[in-house]
């Protein structure tokens, strides 16, 4: 199939970046949707111009590398699918394609598509995690944890720190991203103990790193390639308020 | 060279306990002043650069994604094992240990093989603690399933996303320890040279991904935890970014690449569809639980629907070939059986590279919600790839690179030839000799990061005066040099063809001579083939932009030139050995019907090799292997 895409180019974190448009030919629709960025590539190579840079790694939806805002939506849109899983095939001949990094305060775009999204390290940095030391751990049985919350909790860790969340969300708020490691951990024994240290000091980072308040838009489930699911900002809201509190 | 594994002597069961106990140790007061660069943040070197940070090392951390969560550990599906015997099924850590050496096909070190079972127990402790929500039965104990053909239930699992939960819980690990002040993280940031001073590993050079800058860092000791090479086939199931070049890099300084030949082809891959594929993808090999592979009896049958097959045309290959292990036969085995069913033009789909893999039976027996629920997220992988629905037909399967077991040669304390130098995880070749069984990678980077560097470390750091050389050596500046002059070199070639065509050329020659069935002939053919492609490449490579800035070409350019230098140690290791092991196949040694045919007499040794420059043959150093708690036998599946 033959296609137009329209994509951001930004030379680099100074340069305000435009559009470009190029017309693409000859498609399969069993390509993903970065096989046809590589075909793209290789022929701007062959006629001496700069390829499009843009972030992805695993290219099967696990690594959360990739992340790019398609037709204006994150990840294309597709229902639980990341940008590496998306084929042509949902794609029709003639298409027009608008191609965009994620658009956010706290990701400034590094080149083209990439933006850096250390900020959501930052936050994990803050308290996303139990403080257990390597080694002298009891043995893996001696807290048995009931169906329904190992199932919760692995509900939450499917996270895959990919920022769609923020990129959909109008106030770029990354609540989505840092309420599913706290509402994990928090329900879980081994995790319980530092709970509202861990709330506390997560939403801290969270605000300070750029990021914008949750307002209730619900964009950020609506993007999220995981389906994690907005019950878990509640859940960080309930424990903001125990920590807060007490 | 005789080259020496320096493993401990005495009862197997006592040579790790004796080891730890036997080592120096670094005075608490002490560690601060070591550095120690980790380069890699995957299971390995993640759980390698927590564990150091929280005993008190200066530790710097390099990865080449934007997060050190990335790492394609994340990518792991299926499980980890242990041998905590939870179902009462008969493991134990002497189990675990016979059959990772029996699976290796008596290939790797004993002393190795046993710490890997007596530490895995720890493992899923560790992970527990750190808040792994590993899957659980309803009274809230840790869940078990057998995996890859094992007679017992030993693997853990945390869904379909087993990798991505360990590596999120050393992430955590490392984060707490980032925060604290003990690690610095160096992301988008990779190693691009070993610095090593009289002969010592001391520093890293890399090349910082945003900016292009070169840059040294020291250290007193160096840390490669970078993974595994089969990216050498260009179509694998590894990440876009995965590279020989870190351990590339060491070998140039002198490092021995051991077993380069030893790599495993995964049976439960989805087939390539066109000319245009950047990567394959993996399907759990827990789908052969439930899953018959078959294919057409008769050629003509290929291209008709599979429904449209009747029965007894249907040949169940492995069921018929390996009647006691049947769909469950190990990796390399259902690997190569798929194979032969393509070599005789039975195969199907695009190219006729492909098996199907049949779940009409499971659904009669325990009804498609059951199925659902097992492999739910494979099947719905599965048709997001193919647009195939798989509870309606059956799946389309062919093999895939997949994991390296070989790589840089490491004594018992993971250190290599290159004092200072140690190695972790997928990186070195130590524990799954010729053949890796499922759910034991895991095991073994978290292993080597979490339970056994820790020590082996300290025995090496008590021998050393912390910061007596550092990037002030004029050895770091030449490296920064010969990088530069690389980097040069590359982006003034501007030639006419891309970095993917001859990615994608040194593959094809990698798949097809060196993939599966190796023979002299095809061997000699890569032999000839490699440096004619890697000529080539260094005349005719079109490398657009500049150094100083981010770069993807560039970064490209790097690796495949190192895989074109790599290629041909790999080669002719498996050109060596004449036998065949494992992973490893020679067509000259099989038996008459057609199973592998090891030669214990005279390859029972650990193969390391020695670079000796571009375009001239590598030398051969050996580490003969003893068997003296496993009796070495055949390996049958039948
Ligand atoms: C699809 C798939 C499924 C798998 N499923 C299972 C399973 O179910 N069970 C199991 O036991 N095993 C499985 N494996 C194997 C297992 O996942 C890997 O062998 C293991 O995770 C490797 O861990 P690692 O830490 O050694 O390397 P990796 O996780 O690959 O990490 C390598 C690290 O090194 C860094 N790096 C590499 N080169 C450089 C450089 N030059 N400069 C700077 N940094 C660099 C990377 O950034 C990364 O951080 C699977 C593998 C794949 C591909
Ligand atoms: S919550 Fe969803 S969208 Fe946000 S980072 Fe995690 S996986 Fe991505
Ligand atoms: S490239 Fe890994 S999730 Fe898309």
């Amino acid at each position: 199939m033959d296609l137009t895409l329209h994509v951001w180019r930004q030379s680099g974190p100074k340069d305000k970046g435009q559009l470009e448009t190029y017309p693409v030919k000859g498609i399969s629709p069993d390509m993903s949707f970065l096989e046809m960025l590589d075909e793209v590539n290789e022929q701007l190579i062959k006629t001496g111009k700069l390829p499009i840079v843009f972030d992805h790694d695993c290219r099967e939806g696990i690594c959360g590398t990739c992340s790019q805002t398609i037709n204006g939506k994150a990840h294309g849109g597709q229902d639980r699918t990341t940008v590496c899983q998306l084929h042509m095939r949902s794609f029709k001949d003639g298409d027009e394609i608008f191609i965009e990094p994620w658009r956010a305060r706290a990701f400034p775009v590094i080149k083209d598509l990439i933006v850096d999204r250390t900020a959501l390290d930052t936050i994990m940095q803050a308290g996303g995690y139990v403080s257990c030391h390597t080694g002298g751990i009891p043995d893996g049985n001696a807290h048995p944890i009931g169906k329904p919350v190992a199932d919760y909790a692995m509900d939450a860790a499917e996270c895959i720190g990919c920022g769609a969340c923020v990129a959909g969300c109008p106030n770029s708020s990354a609540m989505l991203f840092t309420s599913a490691k706290v509402a994990q951990l928090a329900v879980l024994p081994q995790g319980k103990h530092e709970a509202k240290a861990r709330v506390k000091n997560m939403t801290d980072a969270l605000q300070t790193s750029g990021f914008g308040n949750c307002t209730n838009h619900l964009e950020c489930e609506a993007s999220c390639p995981k389906g994690i699911s907005v019950k878990f900002i509640a859940k960080l809201n309930r424990e903001y308020m125990k920590a807060v509190v007490s | 060279m005789i080259l020496d594994g320096k493993t401990p002597t005495g009862p197997i069961e006592k040579t790790w306990d004796k080891h730890r106990f036997d080592m120096k140790l670094v005075n608490p007061s002490n560690k601060r002043k070591f550095k120690v660069l980790v380069v890699g943040t995957g299971l390995a070197g993640g759980a390698a650069a927590a564990s150091l940070g929280e005993l008190g090392y200066n530790v710097e951390a390099f990865c080449y994604q934007d997060s050190s969560r990335r790492a394609h550990s994340i990518a792991a599906q299926g499980g980890i094992n242990a041998a905590k015997n939870y179902p009462n099924d008969g493991d134990s850590i002497y189990r675990l240990f016979y059959d990772t050496i029996k699976g290796g096909d008596f290939r790797a070190r004993e002393a190795d093989v046993w710490r890997l079972a007596q530490v895995s127990n720890s493992i899923i402790d560790q992970c527990v603690a750190q808040g792994v929500p590993f899957a659980r039965d309803y009274a809230g104990y840790l869940d078990n399933r057998s995996f890859g053909g094992a007679q017992v239930s030993r693997t853990f699992y945390a869904r379909g996303q087993t990798g991505q939960q360990l590596l999120l819980g050393a992430y955590s690990a490392l984060s707490r320890q980032v925060k604290a002040g003990t690690v610095k993280l160096y992301e988008r940031t990779e190693m691009v040279d070993l610095v090593v001073v009289d002969g010592v590993a001391k520093g890293i050079t890399c090349r910082d991904m945003i900016t292009g800058e070169i840059k040294s860092y020291w250290g007193d000791a160096v840390i490669l935890a970078t993974g595994g090479y089969v990216n050498v086939f260009y179509l694998s199931t590894n990440a876009m970014g995965c590279s020989v070049t870190a351990a590339w890099k060491a070998v140039q300084k002198g490092a021995y690449f051991a077993n380069p030949c030893y790599t495993q082809i995964h049976p439960t891959c989805i087939p390539q569809t066109g000319d245009h594929q950047s990567k394959l993808t993996l399907m759990s090999e827990s789908l052969r639980n439930d899953g018959r592979c078959w294919a057409p009896k008769k050629k003509e049958d290929c291209e008709k629907a599979p429904g449209d097959i009747p029965e007894e045309d249907r040949d169940y290959y492995l069921e018929r070939k390996y009647p006691s292990f049947g769909n469950l036969a190990p990796r390399d085995i259902a690997s190569r059986a798929a194979k032969e069913q393509c070599d005789d033009e039975r195969g199907v789909g695009p190219g006729k590279r492909g098996v199907y893999l049949d779940y009409a039976t499971a659904i009669e027996r325990v009804g498609e919600h059951t199925i659902k629920e097992r492999y739910g997220n494979l099947f719905e992988m599965y048709e997001k790839i193919t647009d195939e629905n798989a509870y309606k037909r059956p799946m389309r399967i062919y093999p895939a690179p997949h994991y390296a077991m070989g790589g840089l040669w490491v004594d018992y304390n993971l250190m290599s030839n290159v004092p200072g130098l140690f190695v972790l995880g997928e990186a070195n070749f130590s524990v799954h000799g010729a053949n890796r069984l499922g759910a034991s990678a895991l095991m073994q980077g978290l292993a080597d990061g979490y339970f056994v560097i820790p020590y082996t470390i300290a025995g090496y750091l008590a021998t050393v005066t912390p910061g007596v050389v550092t990037d002030e050596h004029p050895a770091f500046k030449e490296s920064k040099e010969q990088v530069q002059a690389q980097t040069d070199k590359l982006l003034n070639i501007k030639g006419k063809k891309t970095v993917s065509e001859f990615h994608r050329e040194l593959g094809k020659v990698m798949w097809e001579d060196v993939g599966m069935a190796r023979s002299e002939a095809s061997l000699k053919n890569a032999l000839q083939r490699i440096p004619e492609i890697r000529d080539e490449f260094w005349k005719n490579v079109n490398v657009t932009g500049s150094g100083e800035e981010l770069n993807q070409q560039l970064e490209n350019a790097g690796r495949v030139a190192d895989f074109l230098e790599f290629a041909e140690v790999f080669a002719t290791d498996a050109l060596h050995r004449e036998e065949s092991c494992g992973g490893h196949f020679r067509t000259e040694h099989q038996t008459d019907d057609g199973e592998a045919m090891r030669d214990d007499e005279n390859f029972a040794y650990v193969a390391a090799w020695e670079f000796k420059g571009v375009g001239k043959a590598p030398e051969l150093h050996k580490e003969p292997l003893k068997f003296e708690n496993v009796k070495l036998a055949v390996r049958s599946y039948k």
